[in-house]
């Protein structure tokens, strides 16, 4: 079954910690727990999402600058 | 031309507090909002409302195309901007003009003037308004930089021409900083900006805001006295309160004065906040920016004068002269707002977005409570945190305090964490009791009291 990597929280989900900065992880990339894979912007506060599982990312379900819910799975990974 | 149709291009408590004003002139509303304030009170008490687009600001309430729009779908013959967003957007403010509606606010020139720091303070030393001792405009080389350090004194900001938001800022106790600091500042704004520019300040120590409030028509201002809000966690306003509870009358008289002058100086329409740098100890005062729109702590000076902010900016948005003279705005008792964010205090202010399980709100003698909240609301996570303020009069700050912490108590939002603990342990503290305080005090005290923080 497919790992999911979920939000912890809602707000906003970044795959970048800047606009002209390059994305955090891609997919295929290899992710160790604690790796950070992007970021929730939650009432203009800014909170780095860190993997809780290690595995290759299969894809990102949630887009850079997407709306998502506590909860919502933003990253499929093997 | 008198207003018609209003359309509000903002949401949350402002947005609410401007329909307020509009209903009692008799003015019909449009609410724009994006998909996640379909449910917003301001939506609910608006005559009409258009979806103007997705959650994130810049596809909605950053959008001037959208928001236009929904002006021309709707008929409307007027926009408020509320505080944030685009309220002082000056190509905002000339777009809505260009389309043939009233903006309710200054003209995009003073916007233009005022949003630009180095005309900001041209305009505000051509109007004889004191600003804080430093270089006029850019240090061309390390000799002139000594020069202006050695004339305003030690300790001196170095700050970056094109910086802004605390970025690129050094501070240089004495001379031998500053030479190691200018050429590293220099460097660093190079890099940061693409502009390597500089130009010095002095740094005020425990330094008070106080802000003077200010109304226009474009001919004539005036100004409705001051506010204190030297109370601020990461430069955002935490407590504020009308008058000051430190500044002696005399100098008020010269404060106040020199704010109506700059807004004389630029023939402010609207209402406009004049911020100060003020030193207790030298009883100096030093003009540091201007928002040329409503603010969020306008309520005190509501409540200590009597004047209606939002009711007078949407007339004289509509053409009308101011509907008071100078001599008529008198003080009146002491006025204190608390914002109630949905924010943990407890864990270091961590956001709090959820759903409104149960709301009580406070009522009584001199008690406001400006909100968009009501029972069932569910907090989206995408906006600022604000969910309400709290505003309470009475006749001294003594008595003003105590209605506060009568409020705060009745107050109950349930279903996500807020910071009213942080208010009412504000209000049992010596000091803030004394008004012995500063910009910077609030933040160790933040450290110190953590306990005081659970709710």
């Amino acid at each position: 079954m497919a790992k999911h990597i979920l939000s912890p929280l809602p707000g906003t989900f970044y795959r970048k910690s800047a606009p002209d900065k390059p994305h955090y992880k891609n997919e295929g990339d290899i992710v160790a727990i604690g790796d950070v894979i992007g970021l929730i912007e939650v009432m203009k506060s800014f909170n780095e999402v860190k993997a809780d599982q290690a595995g290759k990312i299969v894809k990102f379900i949630a887009d850079n600058e997407e709306p998502v819910m506590a909860g919502q799975p933003l990253v499929e990974i093997a | 031309m008198k207003i018609k149709k209003l359309l509000i291009a903002n949401r949350g408590e402002i947005a609410v507090r401007v329909i307020r004003a509009a209903k009692e002139l008799g003015i019909k509303t449009v609410q724009v909002h994006s998909s996640a304030d379909t449910e917003s009170l301001a939506v609910k008490m608006a005559d009409e409302a258009v979806n103007i687009g997705p959650p994130p600001a810049a596809k909605s309430y950053l959008s001037i195309a959208k928001i236009l729009d929904a002006a021309h779908q709707t008929g409307a013959d007027a926009v408020h901007p509320g505080y944030g967003f685009l309220a002082e957007n000056a190509a905002f403010a000339d777009a809505v003009e260009a389309a043939g509606m009233i903006f309710v606010g200054p003209r995009g020139d003073a916007i233009r003037t005022m949003g630009d720091k180095v005309a900001a303070r041209v305009a505000a030393l051509n109007a004889g308004v004191p600003c804080v001792p430093g270089s006029e405009g850019r240090v061309d080389d390390h000799e002139q930089a000594k020069r202006i350090a050695t004339a305003i004194g030690f300790p001196v900001m170095i700050k970056a021409a094109a910086g802004g938001g605390g970025r690129g800022i050094r501070i240089a106790q004495n001379m031998a900083e500053l030479e190691t600091m200018m050429p590293q500042a220099s460097a660093e704004a190079q890099a940061a900006f693409g502009d390597g520019g500089l130009y010095l300040e002095k740094v005020i120590e425990r330094a008070r805001h106080i802000e003077v409030q200010i109304l226009g028509d474009g001919k004539r201002a005036i100004h409705c006295f001051e506010r204190e809000c030297s109370l601020q966690r990461r430069r955002q306003k935490v407590w504020e309160e009308a008058p000051s509870p430190v500044l002696p009358q005399t100098v008020r008289e010269k404060l106040c004065a020199s704010a109506v002058a700059l807004a004389q100086a630029v023939n402010y329409r609207g209402a406009g906040t004049l911020e100060y740098l003020y030193d207790d100890k030298t009883h100096e005062f030093y003009f540091i920016e201007m928002n040329t729109r409503i603010q969020v702590e306008h309520p005190v000076t509501e409540m200590i004068t009597g004047i209606d902010l939002v009711r007078e900016m949407i007339l004289v948005a509509g053409g009308a002269a101011l509907s008071v003279a100078q001599n008529d705005v008198r003080m009146n008792g002491h006025a204190i707002e608390v914002r109630i964010n949905a924010e943990d205090p407890a864990k270091n202010f961590m956001p709090a977005p959820g759903t409104v399980t149960a709301l009580a709100v406070p009522g009584g003698p001199g008690t406001r409570f400006d909100t968009m909240l009501y029972q069932g609301y569910q907090v989206p996570p995408f906006y600022d945190s604000l969910l309400g303020k709290l505003i309470v009069w009475d006749n001294s700050r003594d008595a003003a305090i105590n209605r506060m912490i009568r409020a705060l108590h009745e107050l109950r939002v349930e279903g996500l964490a807020t910071t009213k603990p942080l208010h009412l342990a504000l209000a049992a503290d010596a000091e803030v009791r004394a008004g012995a305080f500063h910009t910077r005090w609030l933040e160790p005290w933040l450290e110190q009291n953590l306990d005081k923080l659970k709710s």
